[in-house]
């Protein structure tokens, strides 16, 4: 069966690694309730989207 | 090679994708908004367009095509009358895609796909008149 000739070192392994940090998610503030939501995503608190009520808000206030 | 091979498969066979796309195409038509998985919003998108391009032809052959691809009598008069009135002077483009977050239990991205110009008393239209009446025949009943 093939297996690795040498042991990968510690800064072979790690330079690998470099490439696989996550991002943060985006948010931005919702344009109607201010609430913080995701970009181009309908407002999970209001509803809302791009101006308008899209659906009715899960918990109306 | 997947050349040519367009669309998704989304974990189903032809007969039970087919089913699940043509029942989606019937509730957007009856109720014209729905929130759905987005892989499905976006593959039900230009099948319900085709259909409301064969309600804006409105002769019988486009009638029977209709009706030979949606399960559904009552939505095809609505493709047929109003919608094909609505959508008399929109050259395409009748359905929106909106995302709206990930799901809880699978973390799958959903959306709201709805019609252009939606009549928003459409939806849940049917149940409310259900319930109405079932109050007003509780109403007879006391009184």
């Amino acid at each position: 069966m093939a297996v690795p000739k040498k042991r990968v070192s510690s800064s072979r392994r790690d330079m690998r690694r470099s490439h696989h940090a996550l991002t943060n998610t985006q948010l931005n503030e919702c344009k109607n309730c201010g609430e913080v939501k995701r970009p181009h995503h309908v407002c999970p608190a209001c509803g809302h989207y791009d101006g308008r009520e899209v659906v009715e808000p899960a918990n109306p206030v | 090679m997947r050349h040519r091979n367009a669309g998704r498969k989304l974990n189903r066979d032809s007969a039970h994708r087919n089913a699940m796309l043509a029942n989606l195409a019937v509730s957007l038509i009856t109720h014209e908004q729905l929130r759905t998985t987005l892989p499905k919003a976006k593959e039900l998108r230009p099948i319900v367009e085709k259909m409301i391009t064969l309600g804006k032809r409105g002769n019988l052959h486009a009638r029977r095509q209709a009706l030979s691809y949606l399960p559904d009598k009552s939505a095809v008069d609505k493709l047929f009358s109003a919608l094909s009135e609505r959508y008399a002077s929109r050259a395409g483009g009748y359905t929106r895609v909106l995302k709206a977050g990930f799901r809880a239990g699978d973390s799958a991205a959903m959306a709201v796909i709805e019609l252009v110009d939606r009549d928003a008393s459409a939806k849940g239209a049917a149940d409310k008149a259900r319930v109405e009446a079932a109050a007003e025949n509780e109403e007879q009943a006391a009184a």
